[in-house]
């Protein structure tokens, strides 16, 4: 029997249509464009006096934006991926087909990196391309912008496979809500505050430099910020932070292992899990 | 049949921590068979279905399908030889049945052209273009049903596959299987209808409390259970009498009628017995023997072995 199964582009495929079908995609277009406009300009009012490119003080509106929100966004998507299937009890049926329990995830993990994809393409892409019509066609800083937009997906990408994680650990969807608020909360917002207290309580004792470097790059929120705030020079001149020298590898390596890594984990634990 | 077996269980368990399901199971069943799992509710026959499809791992013992442990990684390409239609079968609500199979047709790699036929032997080509969501149980089961024979599968599990159909539609149901039989496939069903399964099996396993009690064919767990075949003799006016008096050293008369004798016959003495009533001669005029149906071999095994 040869048959030809196209195992993954068909799971992802239905996590597309579903995206479109339920709204996903056209909700997280419009939320993203929406705010990336209205703080975009917002934020630049002082570009004309400071004769800075519209495009790279849209990098740190966005920067800031993106750091909350596509980690929700991408979340949301993931983390019933699993737990919601075995609890629908779709998945007894989908683990009698030739489908490795691996692909399964890799599936759902190409079709929402795609609906992450369309939202920052459309909803930031948008944005890129008002922000140099109304800057009479300027489009210096593209770079930093389109930098920005990628680093983006990678920290979707990173929010996604912590879901799916978060969604193989589990038995109850409601859990697994539980855990995405509470993980959503621990990276994006206590991370900081957490670095912060311990730095000022430290006064410079134990936490040096280096060390407070690696504690940002350890969380994928913070090495995105990382990557955008400090990477681009001219971005890194605007938001002072042109003394940190991280560059774009380190920030990036970070965001990819946080793709992998819980990748590999939540593949681990669905392999053991029974039906 | 000398062959090796489609599906052979070797002193499987399954244990949940503390809890037994599964005990000790030893099943061969062969190729183009029909195999009923038959118990009561919680018995393990779902749980025994699972194992064959490599859903869950044996505690211990053997489970080979196709020669293969089910639940290995490498399994997974021999998927597309199989169809499963669980006991509660569940879809994604918000696709159509048609947009259903063909995703399904998709993971198995069975061509969409395919989709169509497969709703029509199920009857749901009118409703195809509705949601999941919108369809009765009925509709749902039928859709299950679809899904699971698509690709013409060479192992076919069907777990309570007729609750919730009407007559009719159980019917159909069957003459489906039916036809996948004929092409040569097994077939592995979990049922609680006794008298509807006893006509679609080749053998029956008889599963309490995870236990294997008896696994054979109709004839042969009447046998083992030694049911014994109720005959009713149509017999000319007046001749009764000699009837009875005839066949009671051999068999256990019930009841004597003007124009009937009513006696049990052991199933191994049935050639026996139609012997003597030949020679009877032209009093006995017509014979109705009645073998023990499934109900009966059932709540022989089920209830004999718990008192």
């Amino acid at each position: 029997m040869n048959r030809r199964r196209h195992t993954i582009p068909t799971l992802a495929l239905k996590e597309l249509r579903d995206g479109i079908r339920n709204r996903w995609i056209a909700a997280t277009i419009i939320l993203l464009g929406t705010l990336a406009l209205v703080l975009s300009f917002l934020g630049s009012a002082p570009s004309g006096e400071l004769k800075v490119a519209a495009l790279e003080v849209s990098v740190v509106s966005l920067t800031s934006l993106s750091m909350y929100l596509i980690p929700l966004i991408a979340l949301m998507l993931a983390f019933d991926a699993l737990v919601g299937e075995f609890e629908n009890g779709t998945m007894l049926l989908l683990l009698t087909y030739p489908v490795r329990r691996w692909q399964i995830i890799a599936g759902k993990f190409v079709g929402h990196s795609t609906i992450m994809l369309l939202a920052i393409l459309i909803g930031y892409g948008t944005t890129m391309a008002v922000l140099i019509f109304t800057n009479d066609g300027d489009t210096s800083g593209w770079q930093a912008y389109l930098a920005m937009m990628a680093s983006s997906l990678l920290l979707g990408c990173a929010f996604l496979t912590v879901g799916y994680l978060i969604s193989s650990l589990v038995r109850e969807r409601s859990v697994a809500t539980g855990l995405a608020v509470a993980t959503w909360l621990l990276l994006v917002v206590f991370y900081d505050l957490g670095l912060l207290s311990a730095l000022m309580l430290d006064e410079g004792k134990y936490i040096s430099e280096g060390l407070f470097t690696t504690l940002m790059l350890a969380n994928p929120a913070d090495a995105y910020r990382l990557f955008n705030f400090t990477g681009i020079t001219e971005v890194a001149n605007l938001v002072g932070a042109s003394e940190i020298k991280v560059g774009l590898a380190a920030p990036l390596l970070s965001m990819l292992l946080w793709i992998v890594v819980p990748f590999l984990l939540a593949v681990i634990r669905f392999q053991k899990r029974e039906v | 049949m000398n062959s090796t077996p489609t599906i052979e269980l070797k002193a499987v368990s399954k244990r949940y921590d503390k809890l037994t399901v599964v005990d000790g199971i030893d099943l061969q069943i062969n190729k183009g068979e029909s195999f009923v799992l038959v118990g009561h509710n919680g018995a393990g026959k779902t749980t025994i279905m699972k194992l064959m499809l490599g859903l869950t791992q044996a505690s211990s013992g053997q489970v080979l399908v196709m020669g293969e442990n089910p639940a290995n990684k490498s399994f997974s390409a021999r998927r597309g030889m199989l169809g499963y239609l669980p006991e509660s079968v569940s879809f994604y609500h918000h696709m159509t049945g048609l947009e259903l199979l063909n995703y399904y047709a998709s993971l198995k790699g069975v061509a969409k052209t395919e989709v169509s036929s497969c709703l029509e032997q199920v009857n749901l080509s009118a409703s195809a273009g509705k949601r999941v969501n919108t369809y009765s149980k009925g509709m749902r089961q039928r859709l299950g049903l679809a899904q699971a024979i698509l690709g013409k599968p060479e192992l076919l599990f069907l777990d309570e596959p007729t609750t919730g159909l009407d007559p009719s539609l159980r019917r159909d149901f069957y003459q489906i299987i039916s036809d996948l039989r004929a092409a040569g496939a097994t077939v592995v069903i979990s049922s609680h209808s006794l008298s509807e399964i006893e006509t679609q099996a080749d053998r029956i396993a008889l599963i309490r409390s995870g236990k294997l009690v008896a696994c054979g064919s109709l004839d042969a767990l009447s046998e083992q259970a030694g049911l014994p075949v109720h005959t009713r003799l149509a017999v000319a006016t007046g001749h009764t009498g000699r009837v009875a008096a005839q066949l009671e050293p051999h068999f256990e008369i019930q009841k004597i009628t003007d124009h009937s004798v009513d006696l049990v016959c052991p199933v191994n003495k049935k050639i026996s017995l139609l012997r003597q009533v030949a020679d009877l001669g032209e009093v006995v005029l017509d014979i109705n023997m009645n073998a023990p149906r499934l109900n009966e071999i059932y709540l022989h095994f089920m209830n004999g072995e718990k008192a």
